[in-house]
């Protein structure tokens, strides 16, 4: 809810708590590319692009209590980009909601951690998302519900910049601003790339979803309060995360300039790694990349 | 001897559910700008903080009363079946039916009766499509009784539940001493010489169509089967074998309805000689109620005539 207090600023996070989130960001992703390769299935590039936001909000911005997971006042997350769930998957169980060696199950039968978000088999989940465009709808949902329940608490919900191709997301903007929910945080992770895209003369031959400010233009015309910000700017994503939390009586949407396959130099800006498999050769490079070099028998040092 | 007319449907959807949010706090009603066709405006004159317009947007509203049912709330959902089950299907599939919302998705102008609208507004198969949805059940009342104690028992109901309300002036065929149990068909009539089945609004017209028979000599047994899902394979194995010859009658398309799931049930227990009148795999054009219960062969007389002829005694 909004403090009302207009002329607060939130204050500057300091250096050692910049490289905590920047090293929980660092570890999403080696955790992240290691299931991935486990599982020799599921997405790197959206949960890479997503990952630094992921660890601002799980290990800093959220309200929540892991050994806790349906604590009646948390803050509420849906991850609406629900194939990028193994980046999600990957925060939950750094943060205690579960054991990291669980990862490792990612994408296996009888898992709790589905291919797609399953809020019925994982704690901690606060919805189910897969089918693009309606995660915020249940946000929407959340944040009214707690308004009416008189719970003191926000609801996030994180879109791709390609699911915001789909007409529920407007009907759902439409909506949250004549209620005023400004309890109510859109993040747009917006990586420039979608699964395949429209043909065009960009990178691969593919052009990204939107135009430059096309979706900052489009939340601002619906009647939200626009941040924008460099998704992978720890400080910057702090910052941001912190000031949509200040409600001014519309509901925020961040617009988070990211990179699709980001921390992964041969994956960085390529659609094809939104769900491409990785190769043995190309693990180890990941891993090396991200901080963690393999020992010489495959398995992490 | 005709069954008497009861009250619109709709009309005890609003007092209902307003009743209802009278002693239960968490329930609030979501309507996609229809409220004053759906009666929904009743609820809001009662409860003007807990009615909650969610625009013409039948996506976003099935999302937002999941998101309603997260927080404890327990969300009725209205607008018309037309826009409630086949447009945001696959966010009733997605958010309510596999997360186990607690979501009652109760839409009005179910069926024919529709203000001569038309076919983008008759909806021929939502009971099919709401029944194979795994997690959602499907309930079609008979009546303005039956459609007050069924409302009733799907706020009492944890879970995501389909109940079709309907928009005019009905027969009514039960009198305030009836039970609405959910699961249950129940015998409304008996008889010796074929057992019709029927749902919703129709049955009480197919109770008139007993009537019919019975003059013409043949002693129907008539069960009504309100729960589409789960369905009583009890009740309908037990009227199958009474007579040995069933006939399923819905205002609905005869694919994957009643019908449908009558033949399930009675292939897999009780193999028996069945046919289903209802809507031959059409849509339904605009014209007024009687005309369309004629025209599309659900009126009681045009039962009784289909029965005869099945029977082979037309």
């Amino acid at each position: 809810m909004s403090t009302g207090d207009a002329v607060s600023v939130p204050p500057e996070p300091d250096a050692a708590e910049i490289a905590r989130l920047e090293e929980a960001a660092r570890r999403i992703r080696v955790e992240l590319v290691r299931a991935v390769n486990h599982a020799r299935a599921g997405h790197l590039g959206g949960p890479l692009s997503a990952a630094d936001i992921l660890a601002a909000l799980y290990f800093s911005v959220l309200r929540i209590r892991p050994d806790e997971p349906g604590w009646a006042d948390r803050d509420r997350f849906i991850l609406s980009k629900g194939h990028s769930s193994i980046g999600l998957y990957a925060a939950m169980a750094l943060r205690g909601y579960f054991p990291v060696e669980e990862l490792l199950t990612f994408d296996a039968a009888h898992s709790r951690l589905q291919g797609h978000p399953d809020m019925t088999r994982l704690p901690g989940l606060d919805m189910s998302s897969g089918s693009l465009g309606m995660g915020i709808s249940a946000a929407m949902g959340m944040a009214l519900g707690a308004r009416l329940t008189g719970r003191e608490i926000r609801a996030w919900v994180m879109l791709g910049d390609g699911e915001c191709q789909e007409g529920e997301v407007w009907e759902a903007a439409m909506a949250a601003s004549r209620y005023h929910l400004d309890n109510l945080v859109a993040i747009i992770d917006h990586n420039k790339l979608q699964q395949y895209g429209w043909p065009g003369d960009g990178p691969d031959g593919r052009i990204p979803p939107q135009v430059p400010g096309e979706l900052a233009g489009k939340w601002a015309a619906f009647g939200w309060r626009v941040l924008e910000a460099d998704g992978h700017d720890m400080p910057a994503v702090l910052r941001v995360l912190r000031e949509a939390e200040r409600g001014d009586g519309r509901p925020t949407a961040i617009v988070a300039h990211t990179v699709k396959g980001k921390g992964v130099s041969y994956m960085e800006g390529h659609y094809f790694w939104h769900t491409r498999a990785i190769r043995p050769e190309e693990f180890e490079i990941a891993m090396a990349e991200l901080g963690e070099p393999m020992a010489g028998n495959g398995a992490a040092r | 001897m005709t069954l008497p007319m009861g009250r619109a449907m709709r009309e005890i959807f609003g007092e209902t559910v307003a009743a209802l949010a009278d002693e239960d706090p968490r329930i609030v009603m979501l309507d996609a700008d229809v409220a004053s066709s759906t009666r929904a405006d009743i609820f809001e004159k009662a409860h003007p903080d807990r009615y909650l317009q969610m625009g013409i947007a039948e996506q976003n509203m099935m999302g937002v009363a999941a998101g309603l049912a997260t927080m404890g709330l327990i969300p009725f959902v209205s607008t018309f079946v037309s826009f409630a089950v086949v447009r945001p299907l696959d966010q009733v599939r997605v958010l309510i039916a596999q997360t186990g919302a607690n979501v009652k998705i109760t839409p009005g102008y179910a069926g024919m009766f529709t203000g001569q609208t038309g076919m983008s507004h008759i909806i021929v198969d939502d009971l099919a499509i709401m029944r194979v949805m795994p997690g959602m059940v499907t309930v079609a009342p008979a009546d303005d009784v039956e459609a007050d104690l069924a409302l009733r028992w799907a706020a009492s109901y944890q879970g995501p539940c389909y109940v079709r309300i309907v928009r005019d002036a009905t027969q009514r065929l039960f009198d305030s001493s009836y039970r609405f149990a959910f699961g249950k068909a129940v015998v409304v009539r008996e008889g010796r010489d074929v057992t019709l089945m029927a749902t919703g609004t129709q049955t009480p017209r197919v109770v008139d169509a007993a009537e019919l028979l019975a003059a013409r000599g043949v002693d129907a047994h008539v069960l009504h089967v309100p729960t589409i899902k789960p369905l009583d394979t009890e009740a309908i194995v037990a009227a199958a074998e009474r007579t040995g010859r069933v006939v399923t009658v819905e205002e609905h398309t005869v694919l994957g309805g009643l019908g449908g799931a009558v033949a399930e049930v009675l292939g897999e227990h009780r193999p028996t000689q069945l046919n289903r009148i209802g809507l031959q795999d059409t849509y339904v054009q605009s014209g007024p109620n009687d005309e369309l219960l004629d025209i599309y062969g659900l009126s009681a007389a045009r039962v009784a005539e289909q029965v005869l002829a099945i029977l082979g005694r037309a």
